[in-house]
């Protein structure tokens, strides 16, 4: 089973950070929500709306892209954008089509066949093909995978603009960096689960609480940390990482004292999307793309 | 219906972009240029056809020969060029999930899909009809015909029966797009369904010709390429028309009613 009971309660105006190893789920969850698949069982609600059984009628005021826009290569990018456009039937003329290009920076290539666009670009036409649905919801598959630096901040401020625009914006992704510096929500999907869905600082709230120690005896800082019930989370060369409460950091650095165990540092790490992401889906297996 | 129109509008648009289109229009223009050069520059007639031993006579039986050559291979593949690649490039391409996730029906989007696919092979067979007239014209003069009955018809009222004849032939022409379709929408690669498609269209043939089947001949699809000769007796002979007509309906219903229950519910991933 690809996923199973997925339920993703997205608010107007978040920026929702789609989570997931590769193979966790996300495309297939973005692929039914559009229609594009069928569930083996049960079924797909997006705004209440069945893909299925209401066919193009349930996509209204949603637009977005799975593992990355695909266009016509021998039709420029407006030609393509005008078809889309006429197959939404929404009567987007000249200028709003001329208007979305310069928003994703396309404007001047707009007469060159797709077929020559760079990777980026075609990226960001597919957003601009989203945009003339005038969507609600944005829905957004990895929109910044396989582009260069230049191109990924780019196509986080475009995101990021869209956002502060009020449009109600899916990113599946798995770069923390990118969710953590976007989103305002996150549900983590593994193995077809969601196993994790709030608020990204709820979120980051939960991973607080580390500290990395360097010390003279590593093994028998270990043993202390392990006789007062503090949580030992990696080791290396002369350190090693425990989770902890403020008062549970305060007993061990006396114990540590009285065994004449000698502290060179002790640092409270910051919270990390990534190290929760990977502390919440290391353990599940992975099961479709 | 106006979603249909959109997309055969956009078809169409896609289609004059694409040179695999311009190869089979191109072919069907070639091919009565290549005849009438080749009947100036040579001598003799194809004269084991019908109407070949009056190519010299009148230009108005060149149209007639080609649509008997034309049957064997020309007009299946040109036919298929665009019918099994019209739904098989869009997987090519990943555009299948670009235009289903958009506000047009896939039903729409299908039968915009098929009556491009139809008039393309409308605008070939129409191509090499005008172009086969005027060359075959210019070569042996715009002059009556001699009927399968052997009775003289005037040029005009022949050119009325060479325009019959040419319609009559779409007939079957449209089932074997309508087989391309199913090809092209059941493999989702263009070459399988174009090669498909002609292999359909040639092992028709070949049953035709093999001993012992000349009970089912009346009855293959390619059979029906030779229905235009009716019009061509006098008084003209409906028979094999109207055979035509309600043979080519169940080699392409089934076919097309395929075809669209497949595109209609098969799933789009990994594009």
């Amino acid at each position: 089973m690809a996923v199973d009971n997925v339920d993703l309660t997205v608010e107007p105006g978040d920026v929702y950070g789609f989570l997931g190893p590769n193979g966790a789920g996300k495309t297939t969850t973005l692929r039914m929500l559009l229609g594009l698949i069928r569930p083996t069982a049960g079924g797909v609600r997006l705004f209440g709306r069945d893909p299925l059984l209401d066919g193009a009628r349930a996509l209204e005021g949603v637009a977005g892209f799975v593992e990355g826009p695909r266009f016509y290569p021998y039709l420029s990018g407006r030609k393509n954008l005008e078809l889309l456009a006429a197959y939404d039937g929404l009567g987007a003329g000249r200028t709003e089509i001329d208007g979305t290009l310069e928003l994703v920076e396309l404007l001047d290539r707009a007469k060159d066949r797709v077929g020559g666009y760079s990777h980026g670009m075609r990226q960001r036409l597919g957003i601009a093909a989203s945009l003339l649905r005038r969507p609600r919801l944005l829905l957004l598959d990895e929109p910044a995978t396989g582009l260069d630096p230049a191109g990924m901040r780019d196509m986080r401020a475009l995101v990021r603009r869209l956002a502060d625009g009020g449009m109600t914006v899916v990113l599946s992704s798995h770069l923390m960096s990118e969710v953590e510096e976007l989103c305002n929500r996150v549900a983590i999907i593994s193995a077809g689960r969601i196993i994790r869905e709030s608020s990204l600082r709820d979120l980051l709230a939960t991973a607080a609480g580390s500290y990395r120690l360097e010390t003279t005896d590593p093994v028998r800082a270990r043993e202390l940390c392990e006789s007062l019930g503090v949580r030992v989370t990696g080791a290396g060369a002369g350190e090693l990482s425990f989770a902890a409460s403020p008062e549970e950091v305060a007993r061990l650095t006396i114990a540590l004292g009285k065994a004449e165990v000698g502290i060179y540092g002790l640092t409270a790490e910051g919270a990390s999307l990534e190290r929760l992401f990977l502390e919440l889906t290391d353990a599940e297996p992975a099961v479709a793309a | 219906m106006t979603g249909v129109l959109v997309v055969y509008r956009w078809e169409l648009r896609k289609l004059v972009r694409q040179k695999r289109a311009y190869l089979g229009l191109g072919a069907a223009v070639a091919v009565p240029i290549i005849f009438v050069v080749a009947l100036s520059v040579q001598k003799g007639q194809p004269n084991d056809v019908a109407f070949g031993r009056y190519v010299r006579e009148s230009g108005l039986a060149i149209p007639l020969v080609l649509l008997l050559f034309g049957s064997i291979w020309l007009f299946p593949l040109i036919t298929a060029l665009v019918a099994g690649d019209i739904i098989a490039s869009e997987h090519h391409n990943g555009t299948m999930k670009t235009i289903f996730t958009r506000s047009l029906d896939r039903g729409q989007i299908f039968t915009g899909k098929a009556v491009t696919a139809l008039t393309y092979a409308v605008a070939a067979a129409v191509a090499m009809g005008v172009t086969a007239v005027v060359a075959g014209t210019a070569k042996s003069g715009f002059n009556p015909l001699v009927s399968l009955s052997g009775t003289r018809v005037s040029a005009p009222r022949s050119l009325g029966l060479v325009a019959a004849s040419f319609a009559v032939y779409l007939l079957p022409l449209a089932a074997i797009a309508c087989f391309g379709l199913l090809l092209s929408a059941l493999t989702r690669n263009s070459a399988a369904a174009v090669v498909g498609t002609l292999m359909y269209a040639l092992l028709m043939q070949l049953i035709g010709i093999l001993p012992g089947l000349g009970a089912v001949v009346p009855y293959l699809l390619t059979t029906q390429f030779q229905a235009w000769q009716g019009f061509l007796r006098v008084p003209v002979d409906w028979a094999p028309v109207v055979r035509a007509a309600w043979l080519t309906a169940a080699y392409a219903l089934p076919p097309l009613f395929a075809a669209y229950l497949i595109f209609l519910r098969g799933d789009i991933t990994g594009e």
